[in-house]
């Protein structure tokens, strides 16, 4: 049953996209390492590292593709769980400093000696442990996703006002992380890593894995997501995002259906976080700022929400257009991106793989029509509804 | 009758009493300092003090100083300065020069910290008979500060002769502390406490520092009073966090209340809106600039001639992006959000690359600055004109809204566009002017922002997360529904600051905001009826 719930996952863009994800963990890193560094095929460290943070926030569009383009939940709080999932990954690599550290305290990370506390918080017990440093990437974003999806959609918040609270959810946690006595280091965050799992996080051979798994989970994640949404829970999924009431009235419990897909989208988020922070090197409370969220949906609206593999195309090539444009023309950028987002809306309202997919389907949709005028083809029918149902 | 009798028994017996006072010579007392000791000094300055000379005045000044000197040869007292080697005496009543002599010929008269009180409060007796009302006034309060038994005569004496009723008061209230460490009857006690109970704070310092020497029987009254200033105290904070919660909540409701149109009444989720407040404020920026440079009398103005201006500025502006986005967008609220949010990050960018990144100066007009006392709290005027401004623009709004030809249109748009369009009301030009009725609002409420806040490019993007938490919790559409939440949110914000901190109080609010929702997903005042469904 699960081998049936995955092979239908594996739809042929989709095993494509994961095709190409895996040829880049493997081809990237090698260009990286196995080259010299004048050859025509090199891939430098730094251009590495950046296409690694593309990837983790692709992942992150991903993640709210699943909530957004399947579930119609517009959560503007989204990069609140990629945050979080960071943040665990940092406290792990905090307490792997030890006492190298610049005061030499094998227990508390510096930011603590500096703010005289004499032992460590409770809630950093266990974090020098990897699996359940690890654990923790999933747990804390699912459960915070979990009761904050358990109050929101059981009392029918929808639309804009689940929007705007998911906002204020993430607006609540920049602020109490931006506090000191919060014991996640205030403003400054969480950097100065020195290794993981025994590894030096700066050292190439590192980088380089971190990029390939990274590559890897958002292969990952692609596959369960896909999965979701191509099972049957996936067309309720559509159903409730198309129209919530009349699910509700066929049977359906919409609160647990949506309170699932939001859990699932968190974790996707706090995995995608936890690869962010040690190739990024930092975490802080700035990640929590709600403008990120919002930058995150303009990703996934440019890809194509309600395609996976939209929010994917769409991260990395927002994201490449601001590596490119804040070096080249620092002015520019925030025009740029402005300009995107009022494009896309009017003009682009499905994305640019919607849009694509779209003419696909009404391609094939008048080569059926087609076919059925010459009689040889009885299942045009079927095909004119899904071209009209994916409007 | 007899009150008007009394009256005038008090009146001439006052007057014989300080003029038999005035009448003796200040001279003598002066010159027996000389071979006095510690005690009858106190005595004698008491005495100089009673003459009610003002022209003593400067030379006790000197006595405190430890420039008072008598001349070995008489014994005569004289205040004297240094000149040169020498020393140049001074006649301490009439002032006049008594010639220079040798540092040798004079002799100190030791002064130490007692003979300084009493001094003090000698002098304080003195100006309370000044002929200024300003120095009657200061030395009543500078006893009331540093209430003492010696002082206690020199108060009666004036009060009998101030006919000013606020200086009366005043010394009223500083008798009530003198006579508290006085040795005054304890009937006379009691009603000292009485008046010290209603003076506040002052009070309740006076009140402490006897409470441990005072007489037992007295101590009840005491006790009573101390409580009843700590009460009174307590509703003081109560009021003045009240008030600093209205004017937060003000801020709110200013930031809010164009928003309470473009996404209460029209459903477009205005993440813009917030740089609507920003161009409001570099508009009154602008205004101030050729101000300055052309006519700087006009200064005061200011302010005034702004807000048509930012009216305008932020109304075309919101006109423009009405006719050129929106207008597309209408019934799909989720993309308006990132479409406004593309014109924000437009707007911020351009504003910088004009101005820069820097804040820009802003200057308050004179009647926007200073504070005036209201019982026990400050009241600073530009917070106060905000909350008027602020409830000015609601209720002004609140007019177009239910009581214009257009506001009934705009209305009737907003509930049925159809059924309004086939009225022949031309829903797009309706539109178009809410929208820029709702940024224009905005603007006006940036000139008022940029009075209490950093002018940046980044000034709206502080307030329009606050301003949709407004909006929300006071129920979209609902215009008094914003009233209530941004005064309520902000009274709640003061309420929690004092005991959790700034961060964690707002923190807070945003936690009972989210759970709030949860309760009444349509917020406080939910619009009722079947379109809500839609």
């Amino acid at each position: 049953m699960i081998s049936g719930f995955i092979l239908r996952a594996l739809e042929g863009r989709i095993v494509v996209t994961v095709g190409i994800l895996l040829a880049v963990a493997i081809i990237v890193p090698a260009l990286n390492l196995l080259t010299a560094p004048d050859s025509a095929l090199h891939i430098p460290t730094y251009a590495m590292a950046l296409m690694g943070k593309y990837l983790c926030y692709a992942l992150l569009a991903l993640a709210l593709d699943l909530v957004w383009g399947y579930c119609g939940i517009l959560s503007l709080g989204h990069g609140a769980f990629f945050a979080l999932g960071g943040y665990a990954m940092g406290m792990y690599l905090m307490r792997q400093i030890g006492s190298r550290g610049t005061y030499g305290n094998p227990d508390l990370p510096d930011f603590m000696v500096f703010l005289n506390w004499k032992e460590l918080p409770w809630f950093w017990y266990g974090f020098d442990m990897f699996p359940f440093a690890m654990l923790m990437v999933l747990v804390v974003p699912g459960l915070l996703a979990f009761v904050f999806g358990w109050f929101a959609f059981r009392s029918r918040v929808n639309g804009v006002y689940l929007s705007i609270i998911t906002q204020a959810m993430t607006y609540a946690l920049m602020l109490a992380f931006f506090r000191n006595d919060m014991g996640f280091g205030g403003n400054n965050g969480l950097t100065d890593f020195k290794d993981i799992l025994g590894f030096q996080v700066q050292a190439g051979g590192t980088r380089a894995v971190l990029f390939a798994m990274s590559a890897i989970m958002l292969a990952l994640c692609l596959i369960v997501a896909s999965a979701i949404t191509r099972s049957k829970f996936g067309k309720v999924l559509v159903g409730v995002r198309d129209a919530e009431s009349r699910v509700r009235f066929l049977g359906f419990r919409v609160e647990n259906i949506k309170l699932f897909t939001f859990v699932v989208s968190a974790m996707f988020a706090g995995i995608a976080g936890a690869l962010f922070v040690p190739q990024v090197g930092i975490i802080n409370p700035g990640e929590f700022a709600p403008a990120n969220s919002i930058e995150v949906v303009v990703w996934t609206a440019v890809g194509g929400r309600g395609t996976l593999i939209g929010p994917i195309i769409g991260a990395i090539l927002v994201n490449a257009g601001k590596s490119y444009f804040t070096g080249a023309f620092p002015e520019f950028w925030l025009f740029a991106l402005g300009g995107l987002f009022i494009a896309v809306t009017l003009f682009l309202p499905k994305g640019i793989v919607g849009t694509i997919q779209h003419g696909w389907n009404a391609r094939k949709a008048m080569k059926a029509a087609a076919d059925a005028e010459k009689g040889r083809n009885a299942g045009a029918a079927p095909v004119t509804q899904q071209a009209q149902a994916a409007e | 009758m007899l009150i008007r009798f009394i009256t005038l028994i008090f009146l001439v017996l006052a007057s014989a009493a300080t003029s038999f006072a005035q009448g003796s010579d200040p001279k003598p007392l002066f010159d027996q300092l000389a071979d006095a000791n510690f005690n009858q000094a106190e005595t004698l300055v008491g005495q100089i003090a009673a003459t009610g000379d003002p022209r003593v005045v400067p030379a006790l000044n000197a006595f405190s100083e430890g420039d008072l000197y008598f001349r070995k040869s008489d014994k005569a007292v004289f205040s004297a300065k240094s000149a040169g080697s020498q020393l140049e005496l001074i006649d301490p009543v009439t002032g006049e020069s008594a010639g220079q002599v040798a540092k040798g010929a004079v002799t100190k008269i030791k002064v130490n910290n007692n003979l300084r009180r009493a001094i003090r409060a000698a002098l304080g007796g003195l100006t309370l008979m000044s002929p200024d009302r300003g120095a009657r006034l200061s030395a009543a309060d500078a006893i009331l500060r540093s209430p003492s038994a010696e002082a206690l005569e020199l108060v009666e004496a004036a009060l009998a002769k101030e006919t000013d009723g606020e200086v009366k008061a005043r010394m009223e209230e500083a008798r009530a502390v003198s006579l508290l460490s006085s040795d005054r009857s304890i009937d006379e006690k009691r009603a000292a406490i009485e008046t010290i109970s209603g003076l506040g704070a002052s009070g309740l310092g006076v009140l402490n520092s006897v409470s441990s020497s005072i007489d037992p029987s007295l101590k009840p009254d005491l006790d009573k009073a101390i409580a009843s200033i700590q009460n009174a105290q307590q509703l003081w904070n109560l009021a003045q966090n009240v008030w600093y919660g209205m004017s937060l909540g003000s801020v709110l409701l200013l930031a809010a209340i164009g928003l309470a149109i473009t996404f209460g009444v029209m459903g477009i989720i205005n993440m813009a809106h917030g740089e609507m407040v920003m161009l409001g404020a570099y508009s009154t920026f602008m205004v101030q600039e050729v101000i300055r440079e052309n006519a700087p009398s006009l200064f005061d103005w200011s302010l005034a001639i702004a807000l048509p201006v930012a009216f305008l500025v932020t109304g075309l502006v919101g006109f423009v992006i009405e006719r050129g986005v929106i207008r597309f967008l209408y019934g799909r609220p989720l993309e308006t959000l990132l479409a406004t949010w593309g014109v924000s990050l437009i707007l911020q960018q351009a504003i910088r690359t004009i101005f820069g990144p820097t804040n820009q100066e802003v200057g308050n007009p004179s009647w926007m600055s200073g504070s005036f006392p209201l019982g026990g709290m400050t009241i600073t005027y530009n917070r106060m004109w905000i909350i008027v401004f602020s409830l000015t623009i609601f209720f002004a709004l609140l007019f177009v809204m239910k009581k214009t030809a257009y506001g009934l249109n705009m209305r009737a748009v907003t509930q049925n566009r159809r059924m309004a369009s086939s009225m022949g009301i031309r829903t797009p030009w309706v539109d178009a002017l809410t929208f820029a009725l709702g940024s224009g609002i905005a603007g006006i409420a940036g000139v008022a922002l940029s009075q209490i806040d950093n002018v940046s490019p980044n000034l709206g993007q502080s307030y329009i997360i606050d301003s949709f938490m407004v909006v929300v919790f006071g129920g979209v559409g609902n215009l008094w529904g914003t009233l209530v939440g941004a005064l309520s949110l902000g009274i709640l914000n003061k309420f929690l600051e004092p005991s959790v901190g700034a961060v964690l109080g707002k923190i807070l609010v945003l936690v009972l905001i989210i759970l709030f929702i949860q309760k009444r997903p349509r917020g406080l005042f939910a619009l009722k009826g079947r379109a809500v469904e839609a």
